[in-house]
């Protein structure tokens, strides 16, 4: 039943619709990016091969800056996400009366409109009158109103806060899952034999979440990297370009100077490196899943 | 499955209560202080994913001119609720943003459910030639982000005429949702006991009837979950497609028109707050009413590695 000719022509004629419709909306334009990328596509109607000018341009440009920036700030991002992900699930994860209603607390970040949540941000990084600088100047660690996006290195840091904060609860949901699916007897046999918690913890809990921590980061690291939402509404790329990632980039220059040719050549170097990442994550899960025994 | 969605037993009496503080194992047992560790790491930890909402609706609550004042005092004593009726003064189109948000979400799950639910389908039932690949090729759209594709699908919008109208939204929306729920579906449609369709087939049923008959109302809670993802989804996500392929204000989604509070001078904070909190509350009454659903939909894959 399930191999027949009839069945295959079955189950292709359920898969067209949705084959069709990625095709036009995501792989097409995948295509057209590329070839776009060695054109000077502009405004104007017409336009031309340049060949690989569009990518010398870009190293010739500030363009290594932003791709060593871009780097900076996933790998924080991602980073602190993971840290705090772990923390959370563990926290959430404990026997303790009112875990389900603080479990549901954590989702709110990830279920309102990005937007929304980012102008909230927005409120609390005002110098003058936001939450933060205010309260820190109550406690005595500021003395006068510090305006966090107004300079390169805090607005690097607040873009980066506010994505964690996006991020964090998916993450932490995703492990508890993973946490709650390890074997309780594992727990038991250990205790049983005088293990304490966090011993418990570092041979147990932290060895058998890592194949999920692992695919968590992978998604986690592709998202951060295509984070646009949140730089935009908070610094649009500034102060003087220090939170202007490369989609960022790609944006000003598609969007922003009409340059599309330039902006499809960096929109390439985007998907070139989200490739890479997946490569590497796969070798990592490969060499996770053979290295299980020991 | 997942223990994230237990409760207590609703009609769990005083007896049972007893019981279960009796039964609590020893190994789930706390110290003293290991239980306050634990409450305060919470307590940390939701204060970081609550602070930006608390400040929000303090902000909601204040007087423009109070708000731009220094120092900085927590607890307001001139509360009021005026911003939740001046916005809508203030923004007249406030209330066809928030429409245009369900709308525009709304419209792209029922597309996405419609193209998901037969190929989810055809890759849970069927064997065929070029699957893994085919599979594989989906979830790679995951990879690319609406921002790389923007300058080639402006243009193929802008072909299609579609620039400033909802499909410009609707459209692009759609392609980035499909992936995750032909892959939430099809495990969900995995779990159902094949025994079911080949009963049905050694009946006489054909392919369509076993799968509009046989397959469909089983899998019904997973395409509820599907659906709701997609909805949330699509509610979360409508930034940057409406910032780049739509300029007209009344089509605007909630996201993109609350730049309306950002005036020449300054930003409105009261009222864009309390905008915010209007256009989040129709997904909030969605998602606790079906939280449990949703987060048991969504962590499937963390269990099943």
């Amino acid at each position: 039943m399930i191999n027949s000719r009839s069945a295959i022509t079955f189950a292709l004629i359920f898969l067209i619709p949705a084959t069709l419709y990625t095709l036009v909306i995501v792989a097409y334009p995948l295509v057209d990016t590329v070839n776009l990328s060695f054109t000077n596509a502009g405004l104007p109607k017409s336009y031309h091969w340049v060949g690989w000018d569009n990518y010398a341009k870009i190293f010739n440009s500030s363009f290594a800056m932003v791709i060593g920036r871009t780097f900076l700030w996933t790998f924080c991002s991602v980073g602190l996400k993971m840290i705090i992900g772990t923390a959370g699930a563990v926290l959430l994860n404990a026997a303790v009366p009112g875990r389900t209603l603080f479990r549901v607390l954590t989702l709110p970040p990830w279920i309102i409109p990005m937007a929304i949540g980012i102008f909230m941000w927005g409120w609390l990084y005002n110098g003058q009158f936001g939450m933060i600088s205010g309260v820190l100047q109550n406690v005595g660690v500021l003395h006068t109103p510090f305006a966090w996006l107004a300079y390169g290195w805090s607005a690097f840091w607040a873009t980066i806060l506010t994505d964690v904060w996006i991020g964090v609860p998916v993450v932490t949901i995703y492990l508890l899952a993973a946490i709650q699916a390890i074997p309780k007897d594992l727990y038991e046999a250990a205790w049983a034999d005088g293990a304490g918690r966090w011993y418990r913890f570092r041979r147990i809990t932290l060895p058998l979440m890592r194949p999920a921590a692992l695919t968590m980061s992978m998604l986690s690291l592709i998202a951060t990297f295509n984070s646009f939402d949140i730089i935009w509404i908070l610094t649009q790329g500034g102060p003087n370009s220090q939170t202007t990632t490369m989609i960022i980039d790609t944006y000003k220059t598609a969007i922003g100077s009409y340059k599309y040719g330039e902006g499809a050549a960096r929109a390439v170097l985007i998907c070139i490196f989200l490739s890479l990442f997946c490569l590497f994550y796969f070798r990592a899960v490969n060499r996770l899943s053979k290295g299980d025994s020991r | 499955m997942t223990e994230i969605t237990d409760r207590l037993q609703p009609a769990a009496p005083l007896v049972a209560a007893k019981r279960v503080a009796a039964e609590v194992p020893m190994i789930d047992r706390y110290k003293w202080f290991e239980k306050v560790g634990i409450y305060v790491g919470i307590a940390v930890f939701l204060f970081f994913v609550l602070a930006p909402f608390i400040e929000g609706f303090r902000v909601s609550l204040r007087p423009l001119d109070h708000l731009f004042s220094s120092p900085y005092v927590f607890w307001p004593d001139d509360a009021s609720i005026n911003a939740y009726f001046q916005m809508w003064q203030d923004v007249p189109l406030l209330g066809r943003y928030i429409f245009n948000s369900l709308f525009i979400s709304l419209v792209i799950t029922i597309v996405v459910l419609l193209l998901v639910v037969p190929a989810a389908y055809a890759f849970a039932r069927f064997e065929f030639p070029g699957q893994g690949v085919l599979l594989g090729a989906f979830l790679a759209v995951n990879m690319v982000s609406g921002a790389v594709l923007l300058i080639p699908l402006y243009r193929l919008m802008r072909t299609l005429g579609l620039l400033n109208t909802y499909y410009s939204m609707i459209v692009p929306g759609v392609a980035f949702l499909i992936p995750t729920g032909i892959w939430l579906l099809r495990a969900y449609m995995m779990g159902i006991p094949r025994e079911l369709d080949e009963a049905a087939w050694a009946d006489g049923a054909s392919r369509f009837y076993i799968f509009r008959r046989v397959i469909l109302p089983l899998a019904m809670p997973g395409v509820m979950v599907v659906g709701l993802a997609t909805f949330i989804g699509a509610y979360a996500t409508q930034f940057i497609f409406a910032l780049t392929f739509n300029s007209k204000s009344e089509l605007m989604p909630l996201a993109v028109g609350l730049y309306s509070f950002f005036g020449k001078e300054r930003v409105v904070w009261n009222e864009l707050m309390a905008a915010s909190f209007a256009g989040v509350l129709p997904v909030m009454i969605v998602f606790f009413f079906l939280q449990r659903y949703l987060v048991a939909g969504m962590t499937a894959g963390a269990i099943k590695q």
